[in-house]
Protein backbone atom coordinates (compact mmCIF):
# COMPACT_ATOMS: atom_id res chain seq x y z
CA UNK A 1 0.00 0.00 0.00
CA UNK A 2 1.43 2.89 -0.84
CA UNK A 3 1.50 6.40 0.76
CA UNK A 4 -0.73 8.97 0.11
CA UNK A 5 0.81 9.98 -3.07
CA UNK A 6 0.58 14.25 -2.91
CA UNK A 7 1.44 15.64 -6.38
CA UNK A 8 4.12 18.03 -5.61
CA UNK A 9 7.26 18.35 -3.81
CA UNK A 10 8.24 16.22 -0.29
CA UNK A 11 9.05 18.64 1.71
CA UNK A 12 5.32 20.41 0.45
CA UNK A 13 3.84 17.40 1.50
CA UNK A 14 5.75 17.15 5.08
CA UNK A 15 4.01 20.28 5.87
CA UNK A 16 0.87 19.71 4.89
CA UNK A 17 0.41 16.19 7.87
CA UNK A 18 0.05 16.56 11.10
CA UNK A 19 2.95 14.49 13.32
CA UNK A 20 2.65 11.68 15.62
CA UNK A 21 4.80 12.72 18.98
CA UNK A 22 6.62 10.51 20.64
CA UNK A 23 5.67 10.53 24.37
CA UNK A 24 8.03 7.53 25.82
CA UNK A 25 7.76 3.85 24.38
CA UNK A 26 4.77 1.84 26.78
CA UNK A 27 3.71 -0.63 24.26
CA UNK A 28 6.16 -2.61 22.13
CA UNK A 29 4.79 -5.14 19.37
CA UNK A 30 6.40 -8.24 18.18
CA UNK A 31 5.78 -9.66 15.15
CA UNK A 32 6.60 -12.85 15.87
CA UNK A 33 4.98 -15.19 13.01
CA UNK A 34 6.24 -12.52 10.57
CA UNK A 35 3.62 -12.46 7.56
CA UNK A 36 2.56 -16.54 7.54
CA UNK A 37 -0.62 -17.16 8.56
CA UNK A 38 -2.45 -20.46 8.18
CA UNK A 39 -6.03 -18.71 7.10
CA UNK A 40 -6.02 -16.73 4.78
CA UNK A 41 -8.88 -14.04 5.56
CA UNK A 42 -10.92 -12.05 3.45
CA UNK A 43 -10.57 -9.09 5.52
CA UNK A 44 -6.73 -9.68 6.77
CA UNK A 45 -5.18 -6.05 6.71
CA UNK A 46 -1.68 -7.67 5.87
CA UNK A 47 -2.97 -10.08 3.72
CA UNK A 48 -1.55 -13.07 5.76
CA UNK A 49 -1.66 -16.46 4.16
CA UNK A 50 0.63 -19.36 4.67
CA UNK A 51 2.65 -18.43 1.16
CA UNK A 52 3.26 -14.38 2.43
CA UNK A 53 7.05 -14.64 3.22
CA UNK A 54 6.77 -10.32 2.87
CA UNK A 55 8.14 -10.75 6.82
CA UNK A 56 10.15 -13.71 8.08
CA UNK A 57 9.70 -14.82 11.82
CA UNK A 58 11.41 -13.46 14.49
CA UNK A 59 12.96 -15.69 16.80
CA UNK A 60 13.65 -15.94 20.56
CA UNK A 61 17.10 -14.23 20.80
CA UNK A 62 15.75 -11.66 18.67
CA UNK A 63 13.17 -10.82 20.81
CA UNK A 64 14.94 -11.04 24.03
CA UNK A 65 17.27 -8.81 22.78
CA UNK A 66 14.62 -6.26 21.76
CA UNK A 67 13.12 -6.67 25.26
CA UNK A 68 16.32 -5.61 27.22
CA UNK A 69 16.23 -2.28 25.30
CA UNK A 70 12.27 -2.21 25.92
CA UNK A 71 13.02 -2.63 29.86
CA UNK A 72 15.99 0.41 29.38
CA UNK A 73 13.17 2.39 27.83
CA UNK A 74 10.53 1.88 30.83
CA UNK A 75 8.05 0.00 28.38
CA UNK A 76 5.12 -1.47 29.94
CA UNK A 77 3.56 -3.99 28.11
CA UNK A 78 4.33 -6.33 25.06
CA UNK A 79 1.75 -7.45 22.40
CA UNK A 80 2.73 -10.38 20.28
CA UNK A 81 0.75 -10.83 16.73
CA UNK A 82 1.69 -12.51 13.32
CA UNK A 83 0.10 -13.78 11.07
CA UNK A 84 -0.49 -16.55 13.57
CA UNK A 85 1.76 -16.49 16.56
CA UNK A 86 1.52 -19.70 17.79
CA UNK A 87 2.96 -21.10 13.69
CA UNK A 88 6.11 -19.65 15.33
CA UNK A 89 8.09 -22.70 16.91
CA UNK A 90 9.75 -20.56 19.62
CA UNK A 91 6.24 -19.02 20.69
CA UNK A 92 6.25 -20.27 24.40
CA UNK A 93 9.96 -19.67 24.79
CA UNK A 94 9.18 -15.92 23.37
CA UNK A 95 6.10 -15.44 25.46
CA UNK A 96 8.15 -16.34 28.54
CA UNK A 97 11.04 -14.64 28.40
CA UNK A 98 8.09 -11.21 27.79
CA UNK A 99 6.62 -12.54 31.30
CA UNK A 100 9.62 -12.01 33.35
CA UNK A 101 9.57 -8.06 31.76
CA UNK A 102 5.97 -6.91 31.82
CA UNK A 103 2.39 -8.20 30.86
CA UNK A 104 2.00 -9.77 27.76
CA UNK A 105 -0.65 -10.03 25.24
CA UNK A 106 -0.72 -12.66 22.11
CA UNK A 107 -3.13 -12.10 18.90
CA UNK A 108 -4.64 -15.23 17.64
CA UNK A 109 -6.97 -16.86 15.04
CA UNK A 110 -6.96 -19.93 17.72
CA UNK A 111 -6.85 -22.88 15.33
CA UNK A 112 -3.53 -24.06 16.52
CA UNK A 113 -4.55 -23.85 20.38
CA UNK A 114 -4.67 -27.71 21.17
CA UNK A 115 -5.94 -29.05 25.09
CA UNK A 116 -2.39 -29.24 25.29
CA UNK A 117 -0.95 -25.92 24.40
CA UNK A 118 -3.90 -23.82 26.58
CA UNK A 119 -2.44 -26.30 29.44
CA UNK A 120 1.01 -24.92 28.57
CA UNK A 121 -0.15 -21.46 28.29
CA UNK A 122 -1.91 -21.57 31.59
CA UNK A 123 1.31 -22.47 32.97
CA UNK A 124 3.12 -19.98 31.40
CA UNK A 125 0.22 -17.54 32.84
CA UNK A 126 0.86 -19.31 36.52
CA UNK A 127 4.56 -18.53 36.17
CA UNK A 128 4.23 -15.15 36.27
CA UNK A 129 3.29 -12.32 38.04
CA UNK A 130 2.44 -10.50 35.28
CA UNK A 131 -0.97 -10.98 33.51
CA UNK A 132 -1.05 -12.72 29.94
CA UNK A 133 -4.30 -12.12 27.65
CA UNK A 134 -4.62 -14.19 24.69
CA UNK A 135 -7.06 -12.21 22.15
CA UNK A 136 -8.93 -14.81 20.12
CA UNK A 137 -10.48 -13.34 16.75
CA UNK A 138 -13.99 -14.11 15.72
CA UNK A 139 -15.72 -12.72 13.16
CA UNK A 140 -19.46 -13.91 13.39
CA UNK A 141 -22.39 -15.66 15.12
CA UNK A 142 -22.23 -18.89 13.13
CA UNK A 143 -20.18 -20.80 10.75
CA UNK A 144 -21.61 -19.09 7.71
CA UNK A 145 -20.91 -16.09 8.91
CA UNK A 146 -17.22 -16.26 10.17
CA UNK A 147 -16.16 -19.27 7.44
CA UNK A 148 -17.55 -16.70 4.70
CA UNK A 149 -14.56 -14.36 5.97
CA UNK A 150 -11.76 -17.03 7.50
CA UNK A 151 -12.62 -19.89 5.51
CA UNK A 152 -14.71 -23.15 5.73
CA UNK A 153 -14.40 -24.94 8.63
CA UNK A 154 -12.79 -21.97 11.20
CA UNK A 155 -15.70 -21.35 12.97
CA UNK A 156 -15.53 -25.02 14.32
CA UNK A 157 -11.99 -24.91 14.99
CA UNK A 158 -12.20 -21.74 16.84
CA UNK A 159 -14.78 -22.78 19.27
CA UNK A 160 -12.96 -25.48 20.06
CA UNK A 161 -9.99 -23.57 20.70
CA UNK A 162 -12.13 -21.28 23.07
CA UNK A 163 -13.54 -24.42 24.88
CA UNK A 164 -9.65 -25.65 25.53
CA UNK A 165 -8.65 -22.35 26.59
CA UNK A 166 -11.94 -22.19 28.81
CA UNK A 167 -10.99 -25.73 30.08
CA UNK A 168 -7.59 -24.61 31.43
CA UNK A 169 -8.91 -21.71 33.00
CA UNK A 170 -7.82 -19.12 30.74
CA UNK A 171 -10.25 -16.58 29.53
CA UNK A 172 -9.61 -14.98 26.13
CA UNK A 173 -10.77 -11.55 24.88
CA UNK A 174 -12.79 -12.56 22.32
CA UNK A 175 -12.37 -9.85 19.50
CA UNK A 176 -14.50 -9.46 16.33
CA UNK A 177 -14.01 -6.71 13.84
CA UNK A 178 -16.77 -5.04 12.25
CA UNK A 179 -16.54 -7.05 9.10
CA UNK A 180 -19.21 -8.83 11.50
CA UNK A 181 -22.42 -6.25 11.45
CA UNK A 182 -24.67 -7.67 14.40
CA UNK A 183 -21.79 -6.81 16.59
CA UNK A 184 -21.95 -3.52 16.37
CA UNK A 185 -25.22 -2.83 18.52
CA UNK A 186 -25.89 -4.04 21.95
CA UNK A 187 -28.47 -6.68 21.19
CA UNK A 188 -25.49 -8.72 18.70
CA UNK A 189 -23.34 -8.07 21.69
CA UNK A 190 -25.54 -9.67 24.09
CA UNK A 191 -26.49 -12.92 21.50
CA UNK A 192 -22.82 -13.02 21.38
CA UNK A 193 -21.79 -13.18 24.76
CA UNK A 194 -25.14 -15.33 25.28
CA UNK A 195 -23.07 -17.85 22.72
CA UNK A 196 -19.36 -17.41 24.08
CA UNK A 197 -21.26 -18.73 27.95
CA UNK A 198 -22.96 -21.82 26.42
CA UNK A 199 -19.39 -22.32 25.23
CA UNK A 200 -17.89 -22.30 28.82
CA UNK A 201 -16.21 -18.78 29.11
CA UNK A 202 -18.37 -18.17 32.48
CA UNK A 203 -16.99 -14.49 32.07
CA UNK A 204 -16.83 -13.77 28.63
CA UNK A 205 -15.01 -10.72 27.27
CA UNK A 206 -15.50 -9.13 23.89
CA UNK A 207 -13.98 -6.57 22.18
CA UNK A 208 -15.41 -5.06 18.85
CA UNK A 209 -12.52 -3.79 16.56
CA UNK A 210 -12.58 -0.75 13.28
CA UNK A 211 -11.69 -2.93 10.45
CA UNK A 212 -8.76 -1.06 8.29
CA UNK A 213 -9.02 -1.06 4.46
CA UNK A 214 -5.71 -2.22 3.51
CA UNK A 215 -4.14 -5.73 2.37
CA UNK A 216 -7.28 -8.32 1.85
CA UNK A 217 -9.50 -6.02 2.88
CA UNK A 218 -9.44 -3.84 -0.26
CA UNK A 219 -10.83 -6.52 -2.40
CA UNK A 220 -13.67 -7.68 0.01
CA UNK A 221 -15.26 -4.08 0.55
CA UNK A 222 -13.08 -0.93 -0.51
CA UNK A 223 -9.57 0.79 -0.56
CA UNK A 224 -9.67 4.11 1.11
CA UNK A 225 -10.86 6.95 -0.65
CA UNK A 226 -8.84 10.31 -1.80
CA UNK A 227 -10.66 12.33 1.09
CA UNK A 228 -9.46 9.96 3.54
CA UNK A 229 -6.39 11.29 4.91
CA UNK A 230 -4.73 13.55 7.61
CA UNK A 231 -3.69 16.33 5.26
CA UNK A 232 -4.40 19.58 6.31
CA UNK A 233 -6.02 17.87 9.83
CA UNK A 234 -4.81 19.58 13.09
CA UNK A 235 -4.48 17.64 15.55
CA UNK A 236 -5.33 18.18 19.20
CA UNK A 237 -2.30 17.65 21.75
CA UNK A 238 -4.80 14.52 23.42
CA UNK A 239 -5.86 13.12 20.20
CA UNK A 240 -2.71 12.94 19.00
CA UNK A 241 -1.56 11.24 22.49
CA UNK A 242 -4.15 8.86 22.12
CA UNK A 243 -2.73 7.39 19.18
CA UNK A 244 -0.83 4.22 19.22
CA UNK A 245 2.25 5.57 17.42
CA UNK A 246 2.80 8.44 20.41
CA UNK A 247 2.95 5.77 22.54
CA UNK A 248 4.25 2.28 20.83
CA UNK A 249 6.44 0.31 18.13
CA UNK A 250 6.44 -2.65 16.07
CA UNK A 251 9.03 -5.17 16.15
CA UNK A 252 9.52 -6.92 12.71
CA UNK A 253 12.08 -9.43 11.59
CA UNK A 254 13.34 -6.23 9.05
CA UNK A 255 13.34 -3.78 11.96
CA UNK A 256 11.42 -1.58 14.17
CA UNK A 257 8.52 -0.06 12.34
CA UNK A 258 6.29 2.88 13.79
CA UNK A 259 3.09 0.72 14.59
CA UNK A 260 1.16 -2.75 13.66
CA UNK A 261 -0.45 -1.44 10.68
CA UNK A 262 1.99 0.38 8.32
CA UNK A 263 4.37 -2.84 8.12
CA UNK A 264 4.12 -2.82 4.50
CA UNK A 265 5.21 0.53 3.98
CA UNK A 266 8.70 0.91 3.84
CA UNK A 267 9.07 4.64 4.83
CA UNK A 268 7.22 3.15 8.30
CA UNK A 269 10.04 1.54 9.33
CA UNK A 270 12.28 3.88 11.76
CA UNK A 271 15.12 2.04 12.80
CA UNK A 272 16.97 -1.17 13.65
CA UNK A 273 16.61 -0.54 17.18
CA UNK A 274 13.66 0.49 19.28
CA UNK A 275 16.16 3.45 21.05
CA UNK A 276 16.78 4.65 17.42
CA UNK A 277 12.71 4.72 16.93
CA UNK A 278 11.79 7.29 19.77
CA UNK A 279 10.71 10.20 17.33
CA UNK A 280 7.51 12.06 15.58
CA UNK A 281 6.16 10.79 12.79
CA UNK A 282 4.10 12.53 9.81
CA UNK A 283 0.86 11.00 9.36
CA UNK A 284 0.66 10.86 5.63
CA UNK A 285 -0.62 7.39 5.34
CA UNK A 286 -4.52 6.86 4.74
CA UNK A 287 -4.58 4.02 7.63
CA UNK A 288 -3.64 7.44 9.88
CA UNK A 289 -7.03 8.41 9.07
CA UNK A 290 -8.73 5.08 10.14
CA UNK A 291 -6.61 5.49 13.75
CA UNK A 292 -7.56 9.11 14.03
CA UNK A 293 -11.52 8.72 13.31
CA UNK A 294 -12.28 5.63 15.37
CA UNK A 295 -9.91 6.30 17.89
CA UNK A 296 -8.34 3.00 17.07
CA UNK A 297 -5.71 1.52 19.93
CA UNK A 298 -5.33 -1.72 22.06
CA UNK A 299 -6.52 -1.30 25.00
CA UNK A 300 -8.55 -3.88 26.46
CA UNK B 1 13.77 20.20 38.99
CA UNK B 2 13.80 22.97 36.64
CA UNK B 3 13.46 21.85 33.15
CA UNK B 4 12.02 18.82 33.97
CA UNK B 5 8.43 18.53 31.98
CA UNK B 6 7.33 16.45 34.48
CA UNK B 7 7.79 18.14 38.04
CA UNK B 8 5.64 21.20 38.07
CA UNK B 9 4.71 24.33 39.92
CA UNK B 10 0.98 23.23 40.14
CA UNK B 11 2.08 19.68 42.27
CA UNK B 12 1.29 20.85 45.54
CA UNK B 13 4.38 20.17 48.72
CA UNK B 14 2.26 19.41 51.89
CA UNK B 15 5.06 18.99 54.50
CA UNK B 16 6.97 15.75 56.33
CA UNK B 17 5.17 13.16 57.94
CA UNK B 18 6.15 9.70 59.28
CA UNK B 19 2.82 8.18 59.57
CA UNK B 20 -0.06 8.56 57.00
CA UNK B 21 -3.54 6.96 56.50
CA UNK B 22 -4.23 6.86 52.21
CA UNK B 23 -8.03 6.62 51.43
CA UNK B 24 -8.54 5.90 47.43
CA UNK B 25 -12.21 6.26 45.96
CA UNK B 26 -15.39 7.05 48.08
CA UNK B 27 -17.77 6.24 45.36
CA UNK B 28 -20.12 8.46 47.99
CA UNK B 29 -19.28 5.44 50.06
CA UNK B 30 -20.17 7.55 53.05
CA UNK B 31 -20.48 4.84 55.77
CA UNK B 32 -17.66 3.91 55.15
CA UNK B 33 -15.60 6.74 55.01
CA UNK B 34 -17.00 7.52 58.68
CA UNK B 35 -15.73 4.60 59.74
CA UNK B 36 -12.53 4.16 57.92
CA UNK B 37 -11.55 7.51 59.53
CA UNK B 38 -12.73 6.44 62.85
CA UNK B 39 -10.22 3.46 62.75
CA UNK B 40 -7.77 5.85 61.04
CA UNK B 41 -7.21 7.91 63.66
CA UNK B 42 -7.28 4.85 66.17
CA UNK B 43 -4.08 4.11 64.34
CA UNK B 44 -2.20 6.99 65.51
CA UNK B 45 -1.55 8.42 61.90
CA UNK B 46 0.03 11.99 61.35
CA UNK B 47 -2.59 13.05 58.63
CA UNK B 48 -5.30 11.51 56.24
CA UNK B 49 -4.85 12.08 52.64
CA UNK B 50 -7.50 11.10 50.29
CA UNK B 51 -7.01 10.79 46.35
CA UNK B 52 -9.89 11.60 44.77
CA UNK B 53 -12.93 9.84 43.19
CA UNK B 54 -14.95 11.10 46.05
CA UNK B 55 -18.60 10.61 44.13
CA UNK B 56 -19.97 7.43 42.44
CA UNK B 57 -21.61 4.34 42.46
CA UNK B 58 -23.31 5.14 46.07
CA UNK B 59 -26.03 7.45 47.19
CA UNK B 60 -26.05 11.06 48.96
CA UNK B 61 -22.98 12.31 47.20
CA UNK B 62 -22.51 15.01 49.54
CA UNK B 63 -22.30 13.42 52.66
CA UNK B 64 -18.77 12.09 52.25
CA UNK B 65 -18.07 15.60 50.89
CA UNK B 66 -18.95 17.06 53.62
CA UNK B 67 -17.22 14.32 55.68
CA UNK B 68 -13.60 15.28 53.69
CA UNK B 69 -14.04 18.82 54.30
CA UNK B 70 -15.08 18.82 57.53
CA UNK B 71 -12.55 17.03 59.24
CA UNK B 72 -8.89 18.15 57.52
CA UNK B 73 -8.67 15.30 55.00
CA UNK B 74 -5.96 16.43 52.63
CA UNK B 75 -7.44 15.95 49.33
CA UNK B 76 -6.66 15.72 45.07
CA UNK B 77 -8.63 15.64 42.07
CA UNK B 78 -10.20 12.16 41.00
CA UNK B 79 -11.56 12.21 37.24
CA UNK B 80 -14.97 12.44 39.18
CA UNK B 81 -13.79 15.83 40.59
CA UNK B 82 -11.87 16.97 37.50
CA UNK B 83 -15.59 16.43 35.85
CA UNK B 84 -17.94 17.35 38.00
CA UNK B 85 -15.95 20.65 38.43
CA UNK B 86 -15.55 21.28 34.88
CA UNK B 87 -19.37 20.16 34.54
CA UNK B 88 -18.06 17.93 31.28
CA UNK B 89 -20.72 15.56 29.72
CA UNK B 90 -19.33 12.28 31.60
CA UNK B 91 -16.92 10.92 34.12
CA UNK B 92 -14.07 10.45 32.34
CA UNK B 93 -13.51 6.76 34.00
CA UNK B 94 -11.47 5.73 30.78
CA UNK B 95 -13.96 2.63 30.29
CA UNK B 96 -13.79 1.30 26.77
CA UNK B 97 -16.91 -1.64 26.93
CA UNK B 98 -20.27 -0.10 26.07
CA UNK B 99 -22.15 -2.19 29.19
CA UNK B 100 -19.38 -0.57 31.69
CA UNK B 101 -19.87 2.89 29.82
CA UNK B 102 -23.48 2.04 30.39
CA UNK B 103 -23.19 1.84 34.11
CA UNK B 104 -20.83 4.38 34.49
CA UNK B 105 -23.18 7.23 32.83
CA UNK B 106 -25.88 6.15 35.03
CA UNK B 107 -23.66 6.86 38.12
CA UNK B 108 -22.30 10.06 36.88
CA UNK B 109 -25.30 11.24 35.99
CA UNK B 110 -26.68 10.91 39.85
CA UNK B 111 -24.28 12.21 40.81
CA UNK B 112 -23.53 15.13 38.82
CA UNK B 113 -27.20 16.24 39.59
CA UNK B 114 -26.94 15.26 43.48
CA UNK B 115 -23.75 17.42 44.30
CA UNK B 116 -23.84 20.72 45.50
CA UNK B 117 -22.80 23.90 43.14
CA UNK B 118 -20.68 24.79 46.53
CA UNK B 119 -19.10 21.73 46.60
CA UNK B 120 -18.32 20.94 42.96
CA UNK B 121 -16.85 24.47 42.85
CA UNK B 122 -14.38 23.21 45.65
CA UNK B 123 -13.51 20.06 43.81
CA UNK B 124 -12.23 22.45 41.23
CA UNK B 125 -9.52 24.15 43.73
CA UNK B 126 -8.10 20.56 44.36
CA UNK B 127 -4.27 19.83 43.19
CA UNK B 128 -3.98 17.08 40.69
CA UNK B 129 -0.99 15.48 41.87
CA UNK B 130 0.46 16.04 45.42
CA UNK B 131 4.30 15.66 47.11
CA UNK B 132 5.19 14.92 50.46
CA UNK B 133 8.13 13.69 52.38
CA UNK B 134 7.76 10.69 54.47
CA UNK B 135 10.09 9.44 56.35
CA UNK B 136 12.65 11.32 54.25
CA UNK B 137 11.30 10.19 50.77
CA UNK B 138 9.63 11.71 48.58
CA UNK B 139 6.17 10.69 47.77
CA UNK B 140 3.81 11.42 45.04
CA UNK B 141 0.36 11.02 45.41
CA UNK B 142 -1.75 11.19 42.20
CA UNK B 143 -5.43 9.72 41.22
CA UNK B 144 -4.75 7.48 38.12
CA UNK B 145 -1.23 7.83 37.15
CA UNK B 146 0.93 11.09 37.58
CA UNK B 147 0.70 11.47 33.81
CA UNK B 148 -3.32 10.81 33.27
CA UNK B 149 -5.49 11.03 35.94
CA UNK B 150 -7.97 8.32 34.20
CA UNK B 151 -4.81 5.80 33.77
CA UNK B 152 -5.04 2.61 35.19
CA UNK B 153 -2.57 1.13 37.41
CA UNK B 154 -3.09 -2.67 37.70
CA UNK B 155 -0.62 -4.94 39.46
CA UNK B 156 -0.39 -7.50 36.50
CA UNK B 157 -0.01 -4.76 33.86
CA UNK B 158 2.07 -2.46 35.18
CA UNK B 159 5.81 -3.53 34.75
CA UNK B 160 9.13 -2.44 36.87
CA UNK B 161 10.34 -1.16 34.08
CA UNK B 162 7.84 1.19 33.46
CA UNK B 163 7.06 2.01 37.12
CA UNK B 164 10.85 2.89 37.27
CA UNK B 165 10.22 5.23 34.50
CA UNK B 166 7.57 7.03 35.87
CA UNK B 167 9.77 7.50 39.68
CA UNK B 168 12.31 8.81 37.77
CA UNK B 169 10.71 10.99 35.10
CA UNK B 170 8.41 12.47 38.09
CA UNK B 171 11.02 12.52 40.51
CA UNK B 172 9.65 10.59 43.47
CA UNK B 173 11.00 7.23 45.54
CA UNK B 174 7.16 6.21 46.50
CA UNK B 175 4.10 6.97 43.94
CA UNK B 176 0.40 6.66 45.32
CA UNK B 177 -2.53 5.92 43.34
CA UNK B 178 -6.22 4.63 43.59
CA UNK B 179 -8.52 5.15 40.28
CA UNK B 180 -8.62 1.04 39.75
CA UNK B 181 -10.36 0.14 43.39
CA UNK B 182 -7.67 -2.62 43.79
CA UNK B 183 -5.32 -1.92 46.51
CA UNK B 184 -1.74 -3.49 46.05
CA UNK B 185 1.96 -2.61 46.62
CA UNK B 186 5.44 -3.60 45.11
CA UNK B 187 8.70 -2.31 45.29
CA UNK B 188 11.60 -2.58 42.65
CA UNK B 189 14.19 -5.16 43.15
CA UNK B 190 17.57 -3.16 44.43
CA UNK B 191 20.18 -2.58 42.05
CA UNK B 192 22.30 -5.43 42.98
CA UNK B 193 22.09 -6.63 46.18
CA UNK B 194 19.00 -8.83 45.34
CA UNK B 195 16.42 -7.69 48.03
CA UNK B 196 13.99 -4.76 47.56
CA UNK B 197 14.86 -1.12 46.93
CA UNK B 198 13.14 1.59 49.04
CA UNK B 199 11.48 2.43 45.73
CA UNK B 200 7.86 1.46 44.55
CA UNK B 201 4.26 1.30 44.00
CA UNK B 202 1.14 1.88 46.32
CA UNK B 203 -2.32 2.03 44.95
CA UNK B 204 -4.17 2.50 47.91
CA UNK B 205 -7.40 0.71 47.18
CA UNK B 206 -10.96 1.69 47.79
CA UNK B 207 -13.49 2.53 49.95
CA UNK B 208 -15.86 2.90 48.26
CA UNK B 209 -16.71 -0.71 46.98
CA UNK B 210 -15.28 -3.67 47.92
CA UNK B 211 -12.12 -5.38 46.27
CA UNK B 212 -13.58 -7.87 44.35
CA UNK B 213 -12.73 -10.79 46.63
CA UNK B 214 -15.84 -12.12 47.94
CA UNK B 215 -15.47 -9.71 50.78
CA UNK B 216 -17.48 -6.83 52.04
CA UNK B 217 -14.63 -4.96 53.92
CA UNK B 218 -13.23 -2.10 51.98
CA UNK B 219 -9.46 -0.99 52.22
CA UNK B 220 -7.61 1.35 52.91
CA UNK B 221 -3.55 1.83 53.26
CA UNK B 222 -1.22 2.95 55.93
CA UNK B 223 2.34 4.04 54.84
CA UNK B 224 5.01 4.71 57.63
CA UNK B 225 8.46 5.20 57.32
CA UNK B 226 10.51 4.06 60.03
CA UNK B 227 14.20 2.88 60.91
CA UNK B 228 14.91 3.02 57.08
CA UNK B 229 12.49 1.18 55.75
CA UNK B 230 9.15 1.78 54.56
CA UNK B 231 5.86 -0.53 55.82
CA UNK B 232 2.53 -0.67 54.00
CA UNK B 233 -0.21 -2.08 55.74
CA UNK B 234 -3.68 -2.37 54.05
CA UNK B 235 -6.53 -2.24 56.48
CA UNK B 236 -9.68 -3.60 55.93
CA UNK B 237 -13.37 -1.31 56.95
CA UNK B 238 -15.88 -3.60 58.31
CA UNK B 239 -18.91 -0.78 58.09
CA UNK B 240 -22.85 -1.37 57.76
CA UNK B 241 -22.85 -2.07 54.04
CA UNK B 242 -26.40 -3.52 54.22
CA UNK B 243 -27.54 -0.53 55.39
CA UNK B 244 -25.79 1.36 52.14
CA UNK B 245 -27.17 -1.08 50.56
CA UNK B 246 -30.73 -0.63 51.44
CA UNK B 247 -29.66 3.52 50.80
CA UNK B 248 -28.80 2.76 47.12
CA UNK B 249 -32.26 0.70 46.89
CA UNK B 250 -34.06 4.05 47.90
CA UNK B 251 -32.22 6.28 45.72
CA UNK B 252 -32.96 4.07 42.99
CA UNK B 253 -29.32 2.92 42.31
CA UNK B 254 -29.06 -0.44 39.83
CA UNK B 255 -29.39 -3.41 42.03
CA UNK B 256 -25.81 -4.49 40.35
CA UNK B 257 -24.26 -1.95 42.43
CA UNK B 258 -26.08 -2.62 45.69
CA UNK B 259 -24.93 -6.65 44.38
CA UNK B 260 -21.31 -5.32 44.76
CA UNK B 261 -22.09 -4.05 47.98
CA UNK B 262 -23.36 -7.15 49.54
CA UNK B 263 -21.68 -9.80 48.14
CA UNK B 264 -17.80 -8.19 47.70
CA UNK B 265 -17.98 -9.05 43.87
CA UNK B 266 -18.14 -6.34 41.01
CA UNK B 267 -20.71 -7.25 38.46
CA UNK B 268 -19.36 -3.92 36.61
CA UNK B 269 -16.86 -2.13 35.25
CA UNK B 270 -15.51 -5.44 34.65
CA UNK B 271 -14.59 -5.30 31.07
CA UNK B 272 -10.70 -3.00 31.87
CA UNK B 273 -9.39 -5.70 34.00
CA UNK B 274 -6.01 -7.75 32.63
CA UNK B 275 -6.42 -11.62 32.70
CA UNK B 276 -5.09 -11.71 36.54
CA UNK B 277 -7.53 -9.26 38.00
CA UNK B 278 -10.64 -10.64 36.04
CA UNK B 279 -9.67 -14.03 36.53
CA UNK B 280 -9.69 -13.65 40.64
CA UNK B 281 -13.55 -12.52 40.60
CA UNK B 282 -16.55 -13.67 40.34
CA UNK B 283 -18.25 -12.22 37.41
S1 LIG C 1 -6.74 -11.87 9.92
FE1 LIG C 1 -5.46 -13.00 11.35
S2 LIG C 1 -6.09 -15.14 11.07
FE2 LIG C 1 -6.81 -14.03 9.30
S3 LIG C 1 -5.18 -14.24 7.77
FE3 LIG C 1 -4.80 -12.32 8.85
S4 LIG C 1 -3.39 -12.93 10.48
FE4 LIG C 1 -4.33 -14.80 9.76
S1 LIG D 1 -1.63 3.97 11.10
FE1 LIG D 1 -2.28 4.76 13.09
S2 LIG D 1 -0.75 4.04 14.54
FE2 LIG D 1 0.11 3.85 12.47
S3 LIG D 1 1.23 5.74 12.09
FE3 LIG D 1 -0.83 6.05 11.30
S4 LIG D 1 -1.96 6.97 13.01
FE4 LIG D 1 -0.11 6.10 13.84
FE1 LIG E 1 -11.09 7.26 39.15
Amino acid sequence: MPLDETPGCAAAAATRYPSAPMLGLETVWFQVAGSVCNLACAHCFISCSPSNRTHAMLDLAAVEAHLRDAEGLGVREYYFTGGEPFLNPEILAILDAALRYGPATVLTNGTLITAKRARELRALSDASSYSLDIRLSLDGFDAAGNDAIRGAGTFARILEAIGNLSSAGLNPVITVTEACTEAGDSRGRGRLLERLRALGLERPRLKVMPLLLLGAETDRTRGYAAGETLAGVALEEADAAALQCASGRMVTAEGVFVCPILIDSPEARMGATLAETLRPFPLRHRACHTCHAQGLNCRT
Amino acid sequence: MMGNPYVTQADSQVGEFRRAAFFGGVYSNHLALAAALKLARSLRVDAVFALGDFGAFGPHPDRSVEILRGNGIISIQGNYEEALSQAAGDCRCGYVDPRDNHYARLSFDYTAMKTAAGHKAWMGTLPRNLRMTLGGQRVLCCHGSPRRINEFLWASSTSDAFLRKLLDDYQADLLLCTHTGLHWSRFLPAEGNGGRSARGIINVGALGRPANNGRTEVWFAVVERASGETKVEFVPVAYDHAKLASEMADEGLPPEFRATILTGWWTTCLEILPAKERAAGKF
